[in-house]
């Protein structure tokens, strides 16, 4: 089991980085011309609740002071009060969680089902027609703009076919499935170009290894080679390109959100930025970091579990 | 004198000598990367109309012979906007790029050079950016800013140039244990003239193939900053801020919506078959 002793040390590595995203994150909000009273609090405040909120951050101390506060509060789960929601920004946010964490399983997913079978099509032949043909739809998907996408898509599927509603999440599993299910087609789409490209090269590396020509000269069916061993083989680099991509991917659900009206975090970040909701923005984005941080963290252990020759 | 020119090939005869023939790709990317750089700059000989002009007697007119890809809910001709279009969102592309580059390449430069306590403060700046969501930092910084295509450059540079860094710190990692590195420095040659004259043009390869790339993901993040509202502000005629004004009208005059966005696919469809082309001349793998 030694080869999982980086799970108890890797949380302790990152500590310098969870520092530093805590650290730009304060800072983001520091950056904000005008009182920073005033800009939590919104125009409207009174005076009594300026000074408490100055006392509460400590914002007539000096910069390091004020880190030190925020981070105590930050601990404490305190990310102080949305002024459009008039509720802490916490339990706001808390909400926006699952949509958004639903889309990108299930983007994932989709982009996982379309990606392999098209990988497997385009290198079973490198320069086949079929192999053509897949690239120009790698080549043509990186390009497409994931809002212009969704929109069409909308337009054909949700106004034209009335097979999926226009916007919104639904009530329940099922109902999420159904609404979610062409915003994360448009994510896959943006996203399997990508899963495609790689995992197609990776696939014709694997092609060329000895393994192969060693089963070749066994007798084994190309087939049952191709799809038992190679494909096999190709698993876990595409499961780490899922993990640098999620950076990606969460990017795109900021927009795709806003496209659907689905009620997720990135929806609300920027509806946040146009309602000048600073504190909002600020947690938003400091969850998506650690999210991100928490994925990579989790697709090492995956990659350790699935390839006993690995050591992180 | 003649290290320099053993290992410094800055003339682009000496550099074609070296990789040869460039494949037909980069030919076909460059046209295609030409036609919209033609584009922008005779935008206002090749629009048929003005493209901020509003005529309400032909609002949301479908494509037609006077309107090849008809008009919008104010009566401008969608063809001209897209014409004109193209000038901010190739400058988002170019701009969106050149920033980060010039960054990048600088700190990436500095720090595979020196090592030490420079490279760690880097390296650690870099862990932390690139922590965040790319998108989520850069609307996160527009959003200090306030929306609009200026704050877009800055955010941009602040964030994108962790990737040319890296990429430039890797190969001056490599590059300092070189011969010629050491020539240099017994010549007598500084610090800045070793690097920035000797190394950095041996180092910079990986980075121009991917500022190619880059162009692709500025362009697409420079329209959906304007789709979302935090770019391009309306009027001004820009692809995403197009999309965006013609959702409101999707089903009754769909060509508002479709054509600026195929603008975009095919923009970016350029850049792309360039940055493919680059790629495989250069022989870098991405």
């Amino acid at each position: 089991m030694h080869r999982f002793k980086f799970v108890l040390y890797r949380p302790i590595q990152l500590l310098p980085v969870l520092i530093g995203v805590s650290i730009v994150t304060f800072i983001l909000v520091q950056l904000i011309p005008g009182d920073p009273a005033r800009i939590l609090l919104g125009a409207k405040a009174t005076p009594e609740a300026i000074a408490e909120v100055r006392e509460k951050f400590g914002l007539d101390q000096p910069l390091v002071l004020q880190y030190v506060h925020f981070m105590k509060n930050l601990l404490q789960g305190e990310l102080g009060r949305s002024i459009i929601y008039r509720a802490p920004v916490l339990s706001v946010v808390e909400q926006r969680v699952a949509p958004t964490l639903f889309l990108l399983i299930y983007g994932v997913v989709l982009s996982v089902l379309l990606a392999v079978p098209l990988a497997l099509a385009a290198a079973w032949r490198a320069g086949s027609s079929v192999d053509q043909a897949v690239r120009v739809f790698s080549t043509a998907g990186i390009g497409l703009p994931a809002f212009w996408l969704g929109i069409m898509l909308m337009l054909l599927f949700s106004i034209e076919l009335r097979l999926f509603p226009v916007s919104g999440y639904g009530e329940g599993a099922l109902s999420h499935l159904h609404h979610l299910f062409l915003p994360a087609l448009t994510i896959s789409i943006a996203l399997a170009p990508v899963l495609v490209r790689n995992l197609r090269a990776t696939l014709l590396a694997q092609l060329e290894s000895d393994y192969v020509s060693a089963e070749r000269a066994k007798g084994l069916p190309e087939r049952a080679i191709y799809l038992g061993h190679v494909f096999r083989n190709s698993l876990i680099p595409t499961v780490n390109l899922l993990g640098v991509n999620v950076s990606w991917l969460i990017g795109g659900t900021v927009v795709i959100e806003s496209v659907y009206s689905v009620p997720g975090l990135g929806q609300l970040m920027v509806s946040s930025i146009f309602g000048r909701d600073y504190l909002v923005v600020q947690a938003v984005t400091l969850m998506f970091a650690i999210g991100v941080i928490l994925v990579n963290f989790f697709v090492d252990i995956v990659t350790v579990a699935l390839d006993p020759r690995v050591e992180m | 004198m003649a290290v320099s020119e053993l290992h410094t090939p800055r003339r682009l005869a000496k550099l074609h000598e070296r990789l040869g023939e460039p494949p037909r790709l980069v030919y076909i990317g460059a046209a295609a990367v030409a036609f919209w750089f033609v584009v922008a700059v005779f935008a206002p000989f090749i629009a048929p109309y003005d493209p901020i002009a509003q005529d309400l007697r032909t609002t949301l007119s479908p494509p037609s012979w006077a309107h090849p890809l008809g008009t919008d809910n104010f009566g401008r001709d969608v063809l001209s906007r897209i014409i004109f279009g193209t000038r901010l969102d190739l400058e988002m592309g170019i701009l969106g790029v050149l920033f980060p580059f010039l960054i990048g390449i600088t700190l990436g430069a500095f720090a595979g050079y020196f090592g030490g306590i420079v490279d760690t403060l880097l390296m650690r700046l870099l862990d932390v950016t690139i922590a965040f969501p790319y998108f989520v930092l850069v609307i996160a910084i527009i959003a200090i800013l306030g929306p609009g295509v200026s704050s877009f450059y800055i955010s941009v540079a602040l964030v994108g140039w962790v990737s040319y860094a890296r990429l430039v710190r890797a190969e001056m990692l490599v590059l300092r244990e070189q011969d010629y590195v050491m020539a240099c420095r017994a010549l007598g040659f500084g610090h800045l003239r070793t690097m920035l004259r000797h190394m950095l043009p041996n180092a910079i390869i990986p980075a121009v193939v991917f500022s190619m790339t880059d162009v692709v993901i500025v362009i697409l993040l420079g329209s959906s900053l304007s789709y979302l509202g935090l770019g391009a502000q309306p009027p001004t005629p820009e692809w995403g801020v197009m999309v965006a004004d013609g959702q409101n009208f999707i089903t009754r005059a769909w060509w508002i919506t479709f054509f600026p966005g195929v603008a975009i696919v095919l923009a970016a469809l350029s850049f792309s078959l360039f940055a493919d082309g680059l790629a495989e001349w250069l022989g870098v793998q991405e």
